[in-house]
C-alpha cells in the first residue's frame, strides 16, 4: 500500500517513513540486548589500554592515519586511470579555455551532422 | 495581510532588495561593524521572505509575469511595438519559483553563518555589497523571461563571484582563483551574448516565449544552442569544462562557497531553461539530450574519482560538487532525450527530470552544508589540510554531527534528501539505459568511500598535538549548519510532499513550452 509519506518513482516505492520506524525498532532491540548484559568494564583502568602485541603505546598523534594514507589501494589499483586524468588538470588559465573551446567545437560538429 | 503593492511588486523586490541592499551596505557600515551585520542580515532576511512570498504565489496562482514599465501584465506587448514584448519581462514559473526558494534558503543560512565565519577580515564593506550583488543576480537569472537580461544578470553574478573568491587573497593563490572563474565566466559570457546576437538577429526579439514561439532549427539556431551550451555548461561544472570549480569552491570563503554551488546551478536552471523553454522540441532533442547525459556521466566519474586523492577538504568537496552535478544532468538530460515521444516520457522522463531537479534542491542544500562544516573546521583548526586534521569529534560534536548528515545525504544514504533524488534517478534511468544508472550508483558508494575518508580524518582518533585548543564552532554559524541539516532532514523523511509540490510542477513547468508561451503572450 502506498502512504503518504512514500515516493514513489513508477518503477518502485519508497518510504522514509518506515524505514526510520524500522531503523529505531532496530536501535531499541540493540539497546535492550546491550543493557542486559554483564558489565564488567571499568574506565581509566588496564582494561582501558591498547594492546600492541606487548610493544609501548606510541603516542596519541601517531596513531592516527592521516588523509593522506587512506585508499592508497585503490588509486594504485587504478593508478593508470590516475595517470592519464590526473595531469589534465593541469591548472593552466589557457588550457580551461581550451577545452570550452574543444567542447564546443565538437558539439557543433555533433549538432550539424546529426 | 500583506500590502497588495507588494505581492504585486514580488518579483522586482525579489531584485530591488538584494541590489539596494548592496549599495547601501558600506553607507551602514560607516556607522558601525554590528550596524552593517544587522543591515545585511536585515537585507536577506527581507530577501528571503520575498522570495518565499514569490514562490507561494506562483504555486497558488500559477505563472507569474512581471513587465517592468507598464502598470500590468496584460501589457507585455505594447500596442505600438510591432507585436514584439520590447520592455524586460520577468517570467516566474513553478521551475523559477523553485529556483528562488533554493537560492534565498541557501543565502539566508549563509548570510547568518558569514556574519561570524567572516568577522575576523578586514575589507567586510565591500565583502556584504559583493555577496548582496550576488545573491540578487542570482535570483534576477532565474526570474527573468529575456535573454539578455538573462546575460546581464549571469555577468553581474560572475563578477560578484570572482570578487568574493579572491577575497581571502592567501598569498595570491585566492587571486589565482578568482582570476581562473573570472577568464572562464567572461569566455562563457561572450559565448552566451554571441547567441544571443544570432538569435536576435534571426528573430527580432530577445524575449524567450516569444523566441520560443518562433525559433525555427535553422544552421544558425543550431550554432546558438551549442555556445548556449558550452558557456553554462561550464559555467556550472560540467566536465571537461570543470577545471575552474576546485581552484575557486577551495578558495572562496566557505560561505561564499556554498552561494557559489548556488550561483552555478542558476547556470544549470539557464541551460535547461533554454533546451526546454526557448527550443522545446524544435531541436534535435535526442541529440542534444544524449550530449547532456554525457556531459553529466563524465561529471560523475571524473568528478568523484578526482575527489577521493584529494587532501584539501574544500577541494576533495569541490570535486563533488562536479559529480553531483552530473546527476542533474544525468536526469535532466534523460528527460530531453526523450522529450519528443510523449509515452517514454510518461513511462520513465518525467520521473528522471523530477529526479535530476531534486536533486538540484537538495544539492543546494547538503553541499551547501557541507562547505559550512569545511568553514567551521577550517575557522578552528586554521588549515584545510586533511592530513593536519584529526581527533575533532571530540570538541566540534555539532559540526561532526552536521558534517555526518551532509555526507549522508551526498552518498545518498537514507533516510536522507540525497537517496530520495537518487532513487528516482536510478530507477527512471534504469528504464532508458541500464548501465547508466548503475554508473550512477558506483558513483555514489565512491562517494561514500571518499566521505567515509574525510570524516576518519577530521573527526575520528586522539586529538592531534596543536589542536588542543580547538572549540566548537560559533552560535550562529551553527544556526546557518542548522537550517541547511533540518531542511536535509525533512526534505528526506518527506520527499513526497517536496516533489508533489515542489519538484513536479517545475519539471511540468519546464516540458510545457506552450504554457509558458501562452503565459507571456496570451495568445498572441
Amino acid at each position: 500500500m502506498v502512504s503518504a509519506t512514500s515516493l514513489t518513482s513508477g518503477f518502485g516505492i519508497w518510504d522514509p517513513v518506515l524505514w526510520v520506524l524500522a531503523i529505531i525498532i532496530g536501535l531499541v532491540i540493540a539497546w535492550i540486548l546491550w543493557s542486559s548484559g554483564v558489565s564488567a568494564f571499568k574506565k581509566g583502568t588496564e582494561q582501558a589500554r591498547p594492546y600492541l602485541s606487548g610493544n609501548a603505546e606510541p603516542p596519541k598523534g601517531e596513531v592516527h592515519i592521516r588523509a593522506g594514507n587512506l585508499y592508497w589501494g585503490f588509486t594504485e589499483g587504478i593508478k593508470g586511470y590516475y595517470q592519464r586524468i590526473v595531469p589534465l588538470h593541469t591548472g593552466i588559465m589557457t588550457d580551461y579555455l581550451l577545452w570550452m573551446f574543444w567542447v564546443a567545437g565538437i558539439l557543433l560538429i555533433i549538432v550539424m551532422v546529426v | 495581510m500583506i500590502p497588495g503593492y507588494i505581492t504585486t511588486n514580488a518579483p522586482a523586490l525579489l531584485i530591488a532588495v538584494p541590489l539596494l541592499g548592496a549599495f547601501l551596505s558600506p553607507l551602514i557600515g560607516r556607522i558601525s561593524r554590528d550596524t552593517r551585520a544587522l543591515w545585511v542580515l536585515a537585507v536577506m532576511t527581507l530577501t528571503t521572505l520575498i522570495g518565499y512570498l514569490t514562490a507561494f504565489l506562483v504555486y497558488t496562482e500559477g505563472t507569474l509575469i512581471y513587465v517592468f514599465g507598464a502598470s500590468e501584465a496584460s501589457l507585455a506587448i505594447p500596442p505600438d511595438s510591432g507585436g514584439i514584448p520590447i520592455r524586460i519581462i520577468f517570467t516566474l514559473d513553478a521551475m523559477s519559483a523553485l529556483m528562488v526558494t533554493i537560492a534565498v534558503t541557501v543565502g539566508f543560512a549563509v548570510i547568518l553563518y558569514s556574519l561570524t565565519s567572516d568577522a575576523r577580515r578586514s575589507g567586510l564593506e565591500a565583502y556584504y555589497t559583493i555577496f548582496l550583488l550576488m545573491i540578487g543576480a542570482v535570483l534576477g537569472m532565474v526570474s527573468t523571461g529575456d535573454l539578455f537580461n538573462f546575460f546581464v544578470f549571469l555577468e553581474i553574478s560572475s563578477l560578484a563571484s570572482a570578487g568574493l573568491v579572491a577575497y581571502k587573497v592567501e598569498n595570491g593563490r585566492a587571486v589565482e582563483a578568482g582570476l581562473k572563474y573570472l577568464l572562464v565566466s567572461t569566455i562563457g559570457g561572450i559565448f552566451f551574448l554571441f547567441a544571443i546576437g544570432i538569435l536576435y538577429g534571426q528573430y527580432n526579439a530577445l524575449n524567450m516565449a516569444m523566441l520560443a514561439d518562433m525559433i525555427q532549427w535553422t544552421p544558425l539556431d543550431k550554432l546558438a544552442l551549442v555556445l548556449v551550451v558550452a558557456a553554462l555548461a561550464a559555467k556550472c561544472g560540467a566536465v571537461p569544462m570543470h577545471f575552474w570549480t576546485p581552484d575557486a569552491y577551495s578558495m572562496a570563503p566557505s560561505a561564499v562557497t556554498a552561494m557559489l554551488v548556488v550561483a552555478s546551478q542558476a547556470s544549470l536552471y539557464g541551460l535547461f531553461r533554454i533546451c526546454f523553454t526557448l527550443y522545446g522540441i524544435t531541436l534535435n532533442y535526442v541529440t542534444i539530450g544524449w550530449v547532456i547525459i554525457i556531459l553529466g556521466i563524465l561529471s560523475m566519474i571524473i568528478g568523484v574519482t578526482m575527489a577521493i586523492p584529494q587532501k584539501d577538504i574544500k577541494r576533495l568537496m569541490a570535486y563533488h560538487a562536479v559529480s553531483q552535478t552530473g546527476y542533474m544532468l544525468l536526469g535532466v538530460g534523460v528527460g530531453l532525450a526523450v522529450l519528443g515521444d510523449q509515452a517514454l516520457l510518461n513511462s520513465y522522463g518525467m520521473t528522471a527530470m523530477e529526479g535530476g531537479i531534486f536533486h538540484i534542491f537538495n544539492h543546494a542544500m547538503y553541499k551547501g552544508l557541507l562547505f559550512l562544516t569545511a568553514g567551521a573546521i577550517i575557522y578552528q583548526v586554521g588549515t584545510s589540510d586533511l592530513n593536519r586534521m584529526g581527533g575533532l569529534g571530540h570538541r566540534m560534536k555539532w559540526t561532526m554531527i552536521f558534517f555526518i548528515i551532509g555526507a549522508l545525504a551526498i552518498a545518498g544514504i537514507p533516510p536522507f534528501n540525497g537517496f530520495a533524488s537518487k532513487f528516482l534517478i536510478y530507477e527512471s534511468v534504469f528504464a532508458f539505459s541500464p548501465i547508466l544508472s548503475v554508473i550512477a550508483m558506483v558513483v555514489s558508494i565512491l562517494t561514500l568511500a571518499s566521505f567515509v575518508k574525510v570524516f576518519h580524518s577530521v573527526f575520528m582518533g586522539p586529538p592531534l598535538p596543536g589542536n588542543e585548543q580547538v572549540r566548537e564552532a560559533p552560535h550562529t554559524m551553527l544556526i546557518g549548519m542548522t537550517i541547511l541539516a533540518a531542511i536535509v532532514i525533512i526534505s528526506g523523511i518527506f520527499p513526497e510532499f517536496f516533489v508533489q509540490n515542489l519538484i513536479t510542477p517545475a519539471a511540468h513547468a519546464l516540458t510545457d513550452q506552450a504554457g509558458y508561451i501562452s503565459a507571456v503572450l496570451g495568445g498572441a
